[in-house]
């Protein structure tokens, strides 16, 4: 079974190489295929004589087992034929940034793919920094998809704005569809889900996750989950926690009843504890189960399986030998929560992120949970509760702690104790996301050194410009001691009052990196310059509020075709500047965002940049700029 | 520092970018902070920043900062409730923390700080407006335009969207039965 990352995350993808398809740079390849530069436009050369033929088609099938991307591109660079054959070959197609190609031009090098990664939007763009209606729009894709891979079985969207009608057309064009994936997406609704459940007959996943459906009134909310087939269905995954709307529990639990596929369940808040009970005794196979509110019954059931009480619900669970991973719990009440214990010493992954419990609430259930390797909780488990992961949970692999109240002066409920707390119970460590409101550089080194498999690291102390709590003095030694240790590091967000220094510190040890996030940090140009000089792999570089301006912006010129897309916002940026990058790097589209249309001509509130075969977009709305 | 909020009263109406404390794009790119600047500004930062929410931070989505009805209301407090002011015949509007007052004596006060242009001493309910030249009407969250002075202060506060001072003559029509 193929690893798939449901989150379409590229921070453990492993090692090297950029995923362009393209080659950017002016000195790149060599031999035959010097010539694979991209200089537009397809391959139309005449048929190759026999032999090359025969060569070509040996090629294909031995690349047919050639998965990753990373290698595939590498292949494809050898020459015309390798080129060739694994354009025919390549099964899924990965599209970092939907505006670096156009859709055409990638449907005419690769002819028969039958799965599609799309991402869309900077990735800013979650926290409200990017205008609505910027783009990102699926319309075209799906226009180009419809006419050129009618073998289609497997679309995952990040990030994209997606139309009702884009569904349909997915729906009514690709017969053999299968799979269809949305992450953080917005623009659809119930009808083209409605659309999707009704005609895709082979459909096995539809997974939305934290997708925003557009707001419909009670009379426009369409009954999609009775559209699905009234017969056995392929379904194996069906993700609509992040659907705001209620469904038709009746026509759910029909559905639930006719896929004895199905593995993964992930129902919204709507979904009560009695009801998930119900859909539990149907699908005892479930490996991933949502849970819904997790909270008191709202109203009688009437007939088949009745939940009682507690017991109950712990024999469901009981019954569920399969369930390794557990999410929901959105209105959990307390007196439910102990049901859960059955599975717990299963689970490899528990998000108790929408959940506010107590470090007292969550122990007893944390204690049984010596497998975990995923844990997404809220801070209102405090120090103490992290304390009890660290003693439960010695294979943790992710922590990420969210805050309950999302300020920049609410009250701090984790600190530097926490921090180091998990540091010494979970060694292992690969990924860690902490919200906080009070942190120490004695922490954070503390952390540097306990956690060397420390792949991502992202610490937000949320008051802006905060030093270290204890020393009062700026963060630098932290994160230095982060990308000095950590020698497998390939993202790092930053946070706290960090100076140059920092950027030193990035620059000279974060050779692996490939995503740096930066936000009120800095003191003057250096910093930045320090970081586009010295992170050779760097892809993803997204800024804001730091005192960064042209001269920094110009010391990467060697650096952008090599990245995905650099976004700065309320920074030092000029025009001038920007336009000087633009004039000498005629493959990179710049985008200069405006939020208000008052705002001087000279000012430059939001920078987007990124490295395009396709030139300059044509749906650009007034606010966007290209220079 | 040049670009610090309110020290000469006129930094609230400067059209900026960003946060205050933050430099704009006009500034030379080059110049380096010193260090001992620095902390002073961040002071300057912190204090001024206080209560000012700013887009997008901390970088939580707001599929999630949404999902925590019960919550959203502390969260509000915490951040201040800012209403915008306007008033008839000025160019602009302002905006004004609610929370920072305790009445509605000190909000007159505010307000007359403000926009220094009328006297609200003269403003009673009881005269209906008559003698004076402006009245203080807000938009509650109904969407109707509303005398202020009505209800208990904590009621207010929490139904008032917008504030508008508008001129006394059109405001007669709101003094209806108290």
């Amino acid at each position: 079974m193929r690893e798939e990352r449901s989150d379409m995350s590229e921070d453990e993808d492993g090692g090297g190489g950029v995923e362009q398809k393209e080659r950017w740079g002016p000195s790149h390849g060599g031999g035959c295929c010097g010539s694979a530069k991209s200089r537009g436009g397809v391959w139309t050369d005449p048929p190759p004589p026999f032999s090359d033929q025969v060569l070509e088609n040996v090629l294909e099938n031995v690349l047919q087992f050639l998965a990753c991307r990373r290698d595939r591109n590498a292949a494809s660079l050898v020459c015309r034929s390798w080129y060739r054959a694994e354009a025919q070959t390549r099964g899924e197609l990965f599209i970092g940034n939907c505006y670096a190609v156009s859709p055409r031009r990638a449907a005419d090098r690769f002819r028969r793919v039958r799965s599609v990664v799309l991402k869309g939007k900077p990735r800013f763009a979650d926290f409200g920094l990017v205008p609505l209606g910027w783009g990102a729009h699926f319309s075209p894709w799906a226009s180009a998809m419809a006419a050129a891979y009618p073998w289609l079985e497997r679309i995952c969207l990040k990030r994209m704005s997606i139309a009702d009608d884009d569904l349909s057309l997915l729906a009514f064009s690709f017969p053999f569809f299968k799979d269809l994936t949305l992450i953080c997406c917005d623009g659809f609704g119930t009808p083209g889900l409605a659309v999707i459940a009704e005609k895709c007959r082979h459909l096995r996943v539809l997974d939305l996750i934290e997708a925003s459906l557009e707001e419909e009134e009670e009379d426009e909310v369409v009954d999609w989950i009775s559209k699905f087939p009234q017969t056995t269905t392929n379904l194996e995954t069906l993700g609509f926690d992040c659907v705001v709307s209620t469904v038709n529990f009746e026509a759910l639990e029909a559905l639930v009843a006719l896929s004895p596929a199905l593995r993964q369940l992930r129902v919204n808040h709507h979904v009560t504890v009695d009801q998930l009970f119900r859909l539990m005794v149907r699908a005892p196979q479930l490996t991933h189960l949502g849970t819904g509110s997790f909270g008191p019954p709202a109203a009688l059931v009437l007939q088949g399986d009745v939940m009682e009480d507690e017991a109950d619900l712990v024999s469901a669970f009981a019954a569920s030998k399969s369930i390794v991973s557990l999410s929901g719990f959105r209105d959990v009440a307390s007196q439910y929560l102990p049901a859960i214990y059955p599975v717990c010493a299963n689970l490899t992954t528990l998000n108790f992120s929408y959940t506010e419990i107590t470090a007292d609430e969550l122990k007893p259930v944390i204690h049984h949970c010596h497998n975990l390797r995923k844990f997404w909780v809220l801070d209102t488990v405090r120090d103490e509760g992290l304390q009890a992961v660290a003693a439960a949970c010695k294979d943790l692999r992710e922590l990420r702690v969210f805050p309950l109240n999302a300020t920049e002066d609410s009250e701090g409920f984790v600190s530097d104790v926490g921090l180091a707390a998990v540091s010494q119970g979970c060694r292992r460590l690969r990924s860690i996301l902490y919200f906080c409101q009070q942190m120490t550089n004695k922490a954070v080194i503390t952390m540097s050194k306990n956690c060397q498999e420390l792949v991502v690291f992202r610490l937000c102390i949320m008051g802006r410009h905060l030093p270290d709590h204890h020393t009062k003095e700026p963060m630098d030694e932290g994160f230095g001691a982060i990308v000095m240790n950590c020698k497998k590091l390939t993202r790092l967000a930053v946070s706290g009052l960090l100076t140059d220094k920092a950027f030193g510190y990035i620059g000279k040890y974060g050779k692996l990196i490939r995503t740096l996030s930066v936000a009120f940090a800095g003191d003057s140009d250096v910093g930045l310059r320090y970081v586009l000089e010295g992170c050779p792999k760097l892809q993803k570089l997204e800024i804001r509020d730091s005192p960064f301006g042209d001269p920094a912006l110009l010391s990467g010129i060697h650096q952008y075709y090599n990245m995905r897309f650099l976004w700065m916002n309320s920074c030092k940026l000029s025009i001038r500047g920007c336009r000087d990058v633009a004039q000498r790097l005629p493959r990179l589209v710049v985008e200069v965002i405006r939020d208000r249309p008052e705002a001087d001509d000279e000012t430059v509130e939001k920078l987007y940049m990124y490295r395009s075969l396709a030139g300059p977009r044509n749906d650009a709305p007034p606010f966007v700029k290209i220079l | 520092m040049e670009d610090v909020k309110g020290s000469d009263g006129l930094g609230d109406t400067e059209l900026r970018l960003g946060l205050p404390g933050t430099s704009t794009a006009t500034r030379s790119a080059k110049r380096a902070l010193p260090e001992g600047d620095e902390e002073s500004h961040d002071e300057l930062r912190r204090t001024s920043a206080a209560k000012a929410q700013v887009v997008g931070w901390p970088p939580i989505r707001s599929y999630r900062k949404n999902s925590f009805p019960g919550r959203k209301v502390e969260a509000e407090a915490a951040a201040g409730l800012y209403v915008k002011v306007s008033m008839d015949g000025a160019p602009y509007l302002r905006k004004i923390d609610l929370g920072v007052y305790k009445g509605y004596k000190e909000l007159r006060e505010g307000l007359d700080n403000m926009f220094k242009c009328f006297s609200l001493a003269e403003l009673s309910r009881r005269e209906g407006g008559s003698g004076s030249e402006y009245a203080i009407t807000y938009e509650d969250k109904d969407g109707d335009l509303m005398l202020v002075g009505d209800v208990p202060w904590e009621m207010f506060i929490s139904s008032c969207k917008r504030l508008r001072i508008m001129k006394g003559s059109e405001a007669r029509g709101l003094n209806s039965r108290h």
